[in-house]
């Protein structure tokens, strides 16, 4: 069990530079996701912890101490592939017990640690089959299990349900959990599924370009994002955002419709300054099917035409257009509503998001 | 009327059977059946004397033919594990090569474009105990001062012959487990890393179960070839001098040609053939474990 932390790492690929300079501190048996776009450098950062990839420049402590050019195995770590990465020629059971094997453990303990893993992952009566007969979800299951049979300080997964199916994947989400809650090692987790990263972390590290965009717990970056690109990117349906410039108490959208300041950002804008405005589908709603219907206190209410409805059962999606662009809101409890239609619209404006227009930070603070 | 008429698919077979008949299956049957006689070339006739197994119950009791035939399981043996352990060696450098792989590979592949008598011939020229390039190199660099009798000297032919072989077939096995290894998945590899493998441990317990199968058909192919090794043997010693460096196929050439004693060559034939299908078999077997050992999909 150990504190991981990177400090100023950068990795390059001759001219290219991948990973700029990051800085992060990953606390003892936290779970932590690395979250990103793909290219964003969070596989980078991960095999560079695991020391499979060398670093190019900064320092990466494990338990405090520097691991910059140690082996990955003398870093007590274990990882978890994307592809499963088992030994095709081995049992479930000598793949779990591999690295044990090396380690010149004896047989006995190895026969042990070996039949606790199953045991934890249900995987008792597979032991003796090759990976080639099992199943995507059996396999994930068994890499699992070689990554916690040696008891790291340290376990490292690399988008791990990305090969399986979509049930599969809710389902190994939970075991993931357990098995974290049961280890209770550090865990670096990467993804791009935005959705594995809020149920799984405690903390999500939200990475774009080789940079860090915000670190935050999962309400932190869905409720307060750092940034314009966090904003997009935390969130399903992703957040409604539309430029504004803001004149005497009102944003003014391009396309000229426009809407109140938010009480909270009024003191924080001037008049001209170019903003871009959020809004989750949660806070934008079909007036009295919202989320905080009841207690909101900042609403602004318009009608606008549904231009498209997408009924998910105990929620609608409603589609409208709003100056000139597709919103999206969000009906609970939905009542029958078909494009065409006007609909009355609550905008909870205590709930909205104003981000500079050049650098995308947000103007909250 | 209805004429009867051959069934069609037996009918579309039929020319597959007849070519093969012809060229394979007959003259197959007839060096069988010659082996049971005392047929010599020089007296045609008598290939219809049946002598039953007197040819074989001779070669049993023959020492020479024994000799060679240690001979040559030693040449198969120690040819096809250097052959092997050069070609690994290769292959591993040329994989890492990050430029100028398809270069190298090719490069690689020279010594299978030229025929086993040009190689028999070159080799036979630089192991020359007067004019060959080996005694010149050793003796400028002061190595030694004699001629060293490469060819003449029974266990130096042999090693000659060897390094002939050698020279010309690496490459096989080169190709094949090159090939193994770039199919090879990488993340078991960064995996064993991880899991706390050194590079040899890794190598040991993941990279090499991996590629046996392919070395297995690169020994495969092989086998069969150097049991019927012949063409280098041939030009650089000709299983001499007085017959130190005599194998299966030089022996039986030399008595079903030379002697004229066909009848007795070919039963000398059918232990050669033996001896590539043990082979075989042997390496078969190995490879179909090997290849149910790694779940191989083909």
């Amino acid at each position: 069990m150990a504190p991981v932390s990177l400090s100023k790492l950068v990795k390059r690929y001759g001219a290219t530079q991948v990973v700029h300079g990051i800085d992060l501190d990953v606390a003892d048996r936290e779970f932590i996701a690395l979250v990103g776009p793909s290219g964003c450098g969070k596989s980078t950062t991960l095999r560079m912890i695991a020391g499979l990839e060398d670093i190019s420049g900064g320092d990466i402590r494990i338990g405090g101490h520097i691991v910059n050019d140690l082996p990955p195995r003398a870093r007590n770590i274990s990882m978890v592939f994307q592809s499963y990465a088992l030994y095709p020629h081995m049992t479930v059971a000598e793949n779990m017990g591999f690295s044990l094997k090396i380690a010149g453990k004896d047989k006995a303990e190895i026969e042990t640690r070996v039949a606790e893993a199953a045991k934890t992952l249900s995987l008792e009566a597979l032991l003796e089959r090759r990976p080639s007969q099992l199943s995507g979800g059996q396999r994930q299951r068994v890499a699992m299990g070689r990554a916690i049979v040696r008891n790291p300080e340290v376990f490292l997964f690399d988008e791990p349900l990305s090969n399986l199916d979509a049930k599969l994947r809710t389902q190994m989400r939970t075991e993931i959990k357990k098995l974290h809650a049961k280890v209770q090692s550090t865990v670096i987790y990467v993804t791009h599924d935005q959705v594995e990263a809020m149920t799984l972390a405690d903390r999500i590290v939200i990475m774009r370009d080789g940079h860090i965009e915000q670190v935050g717990t999962p309400e932190d970056v869905f409720h307060r994002p750092a940034t314009l690109f966090v904003a997009g990117f935390i969130g399903s349906p992703p957040m409604n955002l539309r430029e504004a410039v803001v004149s005497d108490g009102k944003l003014m959208f391009r396309g000229g419709d426009t809407l109140p300041i938010p009480a909270r950002f009024r003191e924080k804008v001037a008049v001209g300054q170019e903003v871009v405005f959020g809004l989750r589908p949660d806070d934008l709603y079909p007036t009295g099917h919202g989320i905080h219907s009841g207690e909101a206190h900042e609403v602004h209410e318009m009608e606008r035409t549904v231009s498209i409805t997408e009924p998910l059962g105990n929620e609608t999606l409603v589609f409208v257009n709003f100056d000139g662009m597709e919103w999206v809101s969000r009906m609970l409890n939905p009542r029958q509503m078909k494009r065409g239609d006007t609909v009355n619209l609550s905008f909870d404006l205590s709930q909205a998001h104003l981000f500079e227009a050049g650098t995308g930070k947000s103007l909250r603070s | 009327m209805k004429s009867w008429r051959l069934p069609a698919p037996f009918l579309l077979l039929l020319p597959t059977f007849i070519v093969l008949a012809a060229v394979v299956v007959v003259p197959l049957l007839l060096s069988l059946y010659s082996s049971f006689t005392p047929f010599r070339l020089t007296r045609p006739d008598s290939i219809w004397i049946f002598i039953g197994f007197r040819n074989y119950e001779r070669l049993l009791a023959d020492w020479d033919f024994w000799v060679a035939f240690g001979r040559t399981v030693l040449l198969l043996t120690v040819a096809l594990n250097l052959e092997m352990i050069l070609g690994l060696g290769l292959a591993m450098l040329v994989e890492k090569a990050t430029r100028g792989q398809r270069a190298l590979r090719t490069v690689m592949m020279f010594p299978m474009m030229f025929s086993p008598i040009l190689v028999g011939f070159q080799f036979k020229f630089m192991f020359n105990d007067n004019i060959g390039l080996i005694n010149n190199a050793l003796q400028s660099l002061g190595l030694t001062d004699r001629a060293i009798p490469w060819l003449i000297d029974g266990t130096l032919a042999f090693i000659a012959i060897l390094t002939a072989e050698v020279w010309s077939s690496t490459s096989v096995f080169a190709i094949f487990i090159l090939s193994g290894l770039m199919a090879m998945p990488k993340e078991p590899m960064e995996a064993a890393r991880v899991d706390g493998c050194t590079p040899w441990q890794t190598f040991r317990y993941v990279t090499w179960p991996f590629i046996m199968p392919f070395a297995f058909i690169a020994m495969t192919i092989r086998s069969l070839d150097i049991a019927r090794a012949y063409d280098i043997v041939k030009i650089m010693t000709d299983g001499g001098p007085a017959k130190r460096t005599e194998i299966l196929w030089t022996l039986i050439a030399r008595t079903g040609y030379s002697d004229a004693r066909m009848g007795l060559a070919n039963a000398m034939a059918y232990f050669a053939i033996f001896l590539s299908i043990v082979f075989t078999v042997i390496f078969f077997r190995k490879l179909a474990q090997a290849r149910s050992q790694i779940g191989a999909e083909w």
